[in-house]
């Protein structure tokens, strides 16, 4: 979450190629949920994606995560590429990549402890042989979160949604994982909760250099907790950059219709808004429109828009764009 | 926007649950003007739907009206009868539900489920009156081919789709009173702002008076004329739109303004959240609700409840920093 517009040093830790994930639906037909992303992550940065629901954006993030197996493509994590790597040779990458979920009422085991839900990964691992174990690690941990020692014995039932939220993060890290998959996490919460949550993520990328992919639908806040910002629409990256970029910026017409329905909370600048949105609904994944995916509620489309598939270029300083108006 | 149409004085409900009883609205006042969108906001918990379900008498059976006055026009919706309800239910005042998914019937075709409210209200209508009514309700709403989609099953629309079937149930009797329950909050951005701009123009074509409850001040900001910030089961400030966001008068007020980023945040300044957790309201802080959270906590807070203090005409906040006697040191209100 460094102002640093140097995206391009070193090798990233984590690299998509063509990443494709359908879903059989049934009468031979595909759902083209993911259909060949690619970006690059550097350590200690934070990509944001962002799009409608339905967009791919979560199955992407499953994907790479090895929850889905990829139909094609190449996921490269920590220099080696994981793509089709079976489950016992997957687990040492595993550890250094965990995901915290959208939901804190139904990722948590209403059966365990707080405690035994933060020590399960260190068991999975063998970090630690017995629970009793754990404690030296969950403790400081709990603190860290936010939490007390005290709440290490009680259900997540016992909980608020932020509360159940900081053990759904504690778990995440308490592996001290590379990367750290943030799939809406702040969603299901209070707007006063939001910023503790947020905060805290930021607190441990500011002392571990933990890397995040952020998924969301809240605009404002992917952009501001993101370095970087991928668009996506039907399985597709649309468009990518530096996030001041695309907020300041947008070049596809869809990030521009997607960033002009985000309501302002002034109300001056809201009355002043004029016109901008998107026109109907996503399309069904099942068939997407030929060529340029957008092109059925694009207020620019051209006949070329429905023959051929725009290519993603560099429109200037790293910032990618999939459009044929950029010709 | 001087008749009002509106009036809840007083309001207290209270909820008995095996662990006691819970006082989910404590002493709610508030009124809508016609043709006005008034704003209630506040987090989970804050009262803002159980305040909302009782002008429609859609609460549970555990909810006891406590004290209060709810005035509808000329009557008096405490009082009336349930038959009475039944009549000004989904055709005075009607009300559209957060979750468009669970709120239609899967078995029955979207246009007969529209059709049916009407003809509940208006039983002498006929057929043809029915269909073709409904359909000028889908041009309203904007669903695309309505001839078409008035065979459409729930399932076959997008949820995006299936709120505006459920605002175009809501507006088919031209209600005076519009209730929307987080109406945006299960959609997309995208949608949100095609479901919003429809119920300015709905206001601006139908004079509709419309209570919106949500938590997102985006939405208020985008669409509100008058907010109401709910907290612990009070209203704790009231204000016009623009005094809300540019001269708020209560700690919970500003300390939800800055917890959220808008597009221009600044990156490298931390959001301030609010600290800690909302009220269990089983067991409710004796004083104001906010104190425990509060910054500006001085004793007082924790012990008795401020009475509303007037800024201006149309401004009010529940506070003790407005006091006369409050210190000037560490107060944000009193230069």
């Amino acid at each position: 979450m460094t102002e640093n517009k140097n995206i391009s040093a070193g090798t990233p830790l984590l690299e998509v190629k063509d990443l494709t994930r359908y879903f059989d639906a049934g009468y031979k037909m595909q759902v083209h949920a993911v259909d060949h992303i690619s970006f690059k992550l550097q350590k200690g940065r934070t990509l944001g994606l962002v799009g409608e629901s339905g967009c791919g954006k979560s199955s992407a993030a499953r994907t790479i995560i090895r929850i889905y197996e990829p139909t094609q493509g190449q996921i490269i994590f920590m220099g080696t590429d994981i793509s089709h790597m079976n489950q016992k040779m997957l687990k040492p990458y595993r550890k250094n990549m965990q995901m915290i979920f959208q939901d804190p009422y139904a990722s948590l085991n209403a059966r365990m402890t707080v405690r035994d839900i933060i020590a399960e990964p260190l068991l999975a691992h063998g970090i630690v042989r017995r629970k009793e174990e754990a404690n030296e690690y969950v403790y400081p941990m709990l603190e860290k979160v936010g939490l007390t020692t005290e709440h290490a014995n009680r259900y997540a039932h016992e909980f608020s949604g932020g509360q159940r939220q900081r053990v759904g993060i504690a778990r995440a890290l308490i592996l001290h994982p590379q990367l750290v998959i943030c799939d809406e996490p702040i969603s299901a919460l209070d707007v006063s909760i939001q910023a503790q949550v947020i905060n805290l993520l930021r607190d441990f990328q500011e002392e571990e250099g933990t890397t995040y992919l952020f998924i969301a639908h809240d605009l404002s806040m992917v952009r501001y907790v993101s370095d970087e910002v991928g668009v996506m629409y039907l399985g597709q990256i649309v468009e990518m950059g530096v996030s001041d970029d695309i907020y300041q910026h947008p070049a596809h017409p869809y990030t521009q219709g997607l960033l002009s329905s985000i309501p302002i909370a002034n109300p001056k600048l809201a009355r002043e808004k004029e016109g901008g949105g998107i026109k109907g609904d996503i399309p069904s994944p099942i068939n997407p429109p030929a060529g340029c995916r957008f092109h059925t509620r694009c207020p620019y489309a051209k006949p070329i828009c429905a023959e051929q598939t725009p290519q993603m270029k560099d429109i200037g300083g790293g910032h990618l764009c999939a459009c044929h108006l950029m010709d | 926007m001087s008749d009002k149409i509106l009036s809840i004085d007083n309001l207290n409900i209270s909820f008995m649950t095996s662990n006691g009883e819970v006082q989910a609205v404590r002493g709610v006042s508030f009124d809508v003007h016609k043709g006005e969108i008034v704003g209630l906001v506040g987090e989970s918990g804050s009262g803002k739907s159980v305040t909302c379900m009782s002008i429609l008498r859609l609460l549970a059976d555990t909810a006891v009206i406590r004290e209060g006055t709810i005035r509808f026009e000329d009557e008096e919706l405490t009082r009336v009868s349930k038959a009475e309800m039944r009549s000004i239910r989904g055709d005075k005042i009607s009300m559209v539900f957060q979750d468009p998914m669970s709120s239609l019937n899967p078995l029955i075709k979207v246009g007969k489920q529209v059709e049916e409210i009407i003809r509940i209200h208006y039983p002498k209508k006929t057929k043809e009156q029915l269909y073709q009514e409904t359909l000028e309700l889908f041009r309203k709403v904007r669903i695309p081919e309505p001839e078409k989609r008035f065979h459409s099953y729930p399932h076959e629309f997008s949820g995006g789709m299936r709120q505006r079937v459920m605002i175009a149930m809501a507006l088919a009797n031209r209600p005076d009173l519009l209730i929307a329950d987080e109406p945006t909050t299960a959609l997309d951005v995208t949608i949100q702002d095609q479901i919003l701009k429809e119920m300015r123009t709905l206001r601006s074509d139908y004079g509709t008076s419309i209570i919106f409850i949500t938590h997102d001040l985006g939405v208020v900001a985008e669409l509100c004329d008058r907010v109401e910030v709910m907290y612990g089961g009070m209203i704790m400030e009231q204000a016009p739109i623009d005094d809300i966001f540019e001269n708020p008068k209560h700690p919970y007020t500003l300390g939800l303004l800055s917890s959220i980023p808008d597009v221009t945040q600044d990156k490298s300044k931390r959001l301030v959240p609010i600290p800690g957790s909302p009220p269990d309201m089983t067991n409710p802080p004796k004083g104001c609700p906010f104190a425990p959270r509060c910054p500006y906590a001085r004793n007082i807070c924790a012990n008795e409840i401020p009475e509303f203090y007037t800024i201006d005409e149309n401004h009010s906040s529940r506070c003790w920093l407005l006091d006369e006697e409050a210190p000037l040191e560490d107060n944000p209100f009193r230069t």
